[in-house]
């Protein structure tokens, strides 16, 4: 009786419409997706065959270094790095491993391009904040597997729709963090800065962003593990890499390869963040 | 300074180089009615209550002549900060103009706005607010960076103003490196760099501890002697403002209660509230006659005449002495004009010649009492201790333990 109540109307059609509505644009926008798919397929292909060109021990050396340094000559994560990625190199994963950074660099880097930016405009306007936030708290809750659907419709299988779903489910701690760490520097230095007679682009790059920097930092060091777990699921729609392995070891039953290519994930996602954890700290200090 | 001598005061009046009118800020939603009932002259509290608006500043109408400091006082909340950042338009204006050599600020556009403030405003923050990213020279040429100056140029610039308050020597430290004081400099050294005609200072000297503070303040004056800035200083301290002020505005929610001279604040003030403001400066509960009082030149009434007395006023350049007798008894004042009268008239006895109408005070009596006393007198004011001369005032002796530092004036206690 009381459940009567509850229908009023009939089922209102909503996955119809997003159903509608995502056919509507993959139609429209062919002409847009369509040379993003092959042209950015074929640069990402590209780079990742650049990669493996590259002989693997110099990468690895090189991976060493960068953390030696970053690290503020510290061992531990160079050391780490070495014997870690040799370990991938010796259970046959190199190639996967170089696809999988290849997504998750690219993916990454469009977030850290598209994400600042809008960040700024959030910190600078109000009403650009009061729009965008219900947008990011969706696009972060939202289940990570939903955003490979449109991203099939829109770009097909393999690396292309898995940037794209990446960078919907990746962006927004860049874009928060830049809000944020921009409204936190503090009002006397906004107000010095006016008060010298900066232009609005004076005050953002002289003194916002660089006071600003360590949180920003902190957010792009969180885009990228998102896109790296990302890039993991995106497997599901061909995305080649280690997370293919996984899946594929999951299909098949096979415990001792799946669980081989999940430790390499987890090796690439440490010294990944510990790279770019470093790279916020000052290293003199 | 702190006597009230003022050159700008003398002579012909400058143009002013700031001149704010009926300057108003209304924080808030409904500043339009806001704005009407402050017409009406409703209070602060009033206002709040009606239209739930803060009165930032309530028609704040003064000039500012130029080379002159001007200081803004007020207790906390009363729109010191606010009124500051009008003048250089950080805060919009609700209502009223503010003219800056005569142009006004609140009608600017935006570029013309950064032009004033780039060639004629600086400003030193409470805080200091130095860029923590950026070292000491880079912070000091900060200013001309944003107008493009090139490298070189503006490094030697900013060099300068670092020496000029002395720190020439830390040109590529970051501020944290650098104590408080230290850090307060480079904010004025920064401001410096630009040359702008005026200052704004916001407290600037209030994060200090006290004994840095007065150098601060004493090197502020200096450079004043030397430069001869326009300087808006904002304190909540009556010391620091009767120390370095040539005028002072008095705040009191939002509106400006009493402009004057350090000496007009603390001899006439306006009303209760300023009287009690300067009541309320420690130092004049605390420091009493015996503090301000200096040793007095006397001549003997048992030993000396005339003659002498004259001699001895000859001698320490006085036109009076006061008279005791050989246990130090106060007997009266003999002038200049009555000694040589009776050397004249052949009169020996200086009980003819004493004045006994002097102003007389106990070793206990406050700065207060003695203010009013020594401002009509004649002649200096004599300290007695049971009918004993034990020292005496002189007019400036008052204003300036007001003003300076009271560890020195405390040791004659
Ligand atoms: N941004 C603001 N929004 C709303 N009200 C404000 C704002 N800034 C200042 N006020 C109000 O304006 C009044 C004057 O504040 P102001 O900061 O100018 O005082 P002040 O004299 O500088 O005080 P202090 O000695 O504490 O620095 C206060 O009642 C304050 O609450
Ligand atoms: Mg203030």
């Amino acid at each position: 009786m009381l459940d009567n109540m509850l229908e009023f109307i009939p089922s209102i059609p909503l996955s119809e419409w997003t159903t509608r509505a995502t056919d509507w644009i993959t139609d429209k926008f062919a002409i847009l997706f369509d040379p993003i798919k092959e042209h950015f397929g074929n640069f990402m292909e590209f780079t990742s065959e650049a990669l493996l060109a590259v002989p693997a021990v110099l990468i690895i050396l090189l991976v060493a270094v960068i953390s030696f340094f970053i690290t503020g000559r510290k061992f531990g994560l160079a050391a780490f790095s070495i014997v870690g990625l040799w370990l991938i190199y010796n259970q046959g994963l190199w190639e996967h491993l170089m696809s999988t950074f290849t997504l998750v660099l690219l993916a990454s880097l469009l977030s850290v391009i598209i994400g600042v930016p809008i960040g700024i405009l959030m910190s600078k306007s109000r009403i650009a904040e009061a729009i965008f936030t219900p947008i990011l708290d969706f696009m972060q809750t939202m289940p990570a597997f939903v955003y490979l659907i449109p991203a099939v419709a829109f770009f097909g299988i393999g690396m292309v729709p898995g940037v794209f779903a990446s960078l919907i489910f990746a962006t927004p701690p860049t874009v928060r963090f830049t809000n944020l760490g921009i409204r936190q520097v503090s009002k006397e230095l906004v107000e010095a800065s006016e008060a010298f007679g900066s232009t609005g682009a004076q005050k953002l790059f002289k003194v916002q962003l660089p006071m600003a920097r360590a949180t920003i930092m902190a957010g792009i060091n969180q885009t990228v593990m998102l896109a790296l777990s990302m890039v993991v699921i995106a497997s599901m729609i061909g995305a080649p890499g280690l997370g293919r392995e996984v899946l594929s070891a999951l299909q098949r039953a096979q415990v001792g390869p799946g669980f081989v290519a999940g430790v390499g994930i987890v090796i690439l996602a440490i010294i990944i963040d510990r790279i770019t954890q470093n790279m916020n700290k000052d290293k003199n200090a | 300074m702190i006597l009230g001598i003022k050159p700008y005061f003398e002579g012909v009046r400058n143009l002013s180089i700031i001149e704010a009118k009926n300057l108003s800020k209304v924080f808030g939603k409904n500043t339009k009615q806001a704005v009407e009932l402050l017409g009406k002259g409703l209070s602060k509290e009033e206002i709040l209550k009606e239209t739930g608006c803060t009165v930032g500043v309530n028609r704040a109408t003064f000039s500012v002549d130029p080379g002159e400091v001007f200081v803004i006082m007020g207790l906390s909340g009363s729109g010191k900060s606010t009124l500051v950042r009008l003048i250089n338009r950080l805060i919009e204006p609700t209502e009223g103009s503010i003219l800056i050599e005569g142009d006004n600020l609140a009608t600017m556009d935006k570029k013309e706005l950064r032009n004033v403030r780039r060639d004629k405003l600086g400003m030193v923050f409470q805080k200091f607010a130095l860029f923590p990213h950026r070292t000491i020279l880079e912070n000091a040429e900060f200013g001309l960076e944003i107008q493009n100056v090139p490298k070189e140029e503006r490094r030697k610039k900013a060099t300068e103003a670092l020496e000029l308050v002395g720190l020439g020597g830390y040109l590529n430290q970051k501020p944290s490196q650098l104590s408080g004081g230290m850090q307060q400099r480079v904010g004025l050294a920064r401001a410096l760099t630009n040359d702008p005609e005026v200052l704004l200072m916001d407290e600037a000297f209030s994060a200090l501890d006290p004994l840095i503070r007065k150098d601060m303040q004493d090197e502020l004056m200096d450079l004043q002697a030397k430069m001869q800035k326009t300087i808006v200083f904002i304190t909540h301290d009556l010391d620091e403002a009767l120390r370095i002020g040539d005028r002072i505005a008095l705040m009191k929610d939002g509106s400006i209660v009493q402009i004057g001279t350090p000496e007009e604040i603390l001899v006439h003030p306006k009303n209760d509230y300023v009287e009690k403001f300067v009541e309320d400066i420690d130092r004049s509960k605390v420091l009493t006659a015996q503090h301000i009082m200096k040793r007095p030149e006397t001549v003997n009434i048992e030993k000396h005449g005339p003659r002498v007395a004259l001699e001895r006023m000859r001698e320490e350049g006085l036109s009076g002495m006061y008279v005791v007798d050989s246990k130090r008894n106060l007997k009266g004042y003999v002038t200049a004009d009555d000694a040589s009268n009776a050397r004249k008239n052949n009169i020996n006895d200086l009980k003819e010649i004493l004045t006994n109408n002097i102003p007389k005070v106990d070793k206990d009596t406050s700065l207060n009492d003695i203010f009013d006393l020594i401002h009509d007198a004649p002649m200096p004011v004599a300290v007695v201790e049971e009918g004993k001369l034990i020292g005496i005032i002189v007019r400036g002796a008052v204003l300036a333990a007001l003003s300076s530092d009271s560890e020195v004036n405390m040791e004659n206690a």
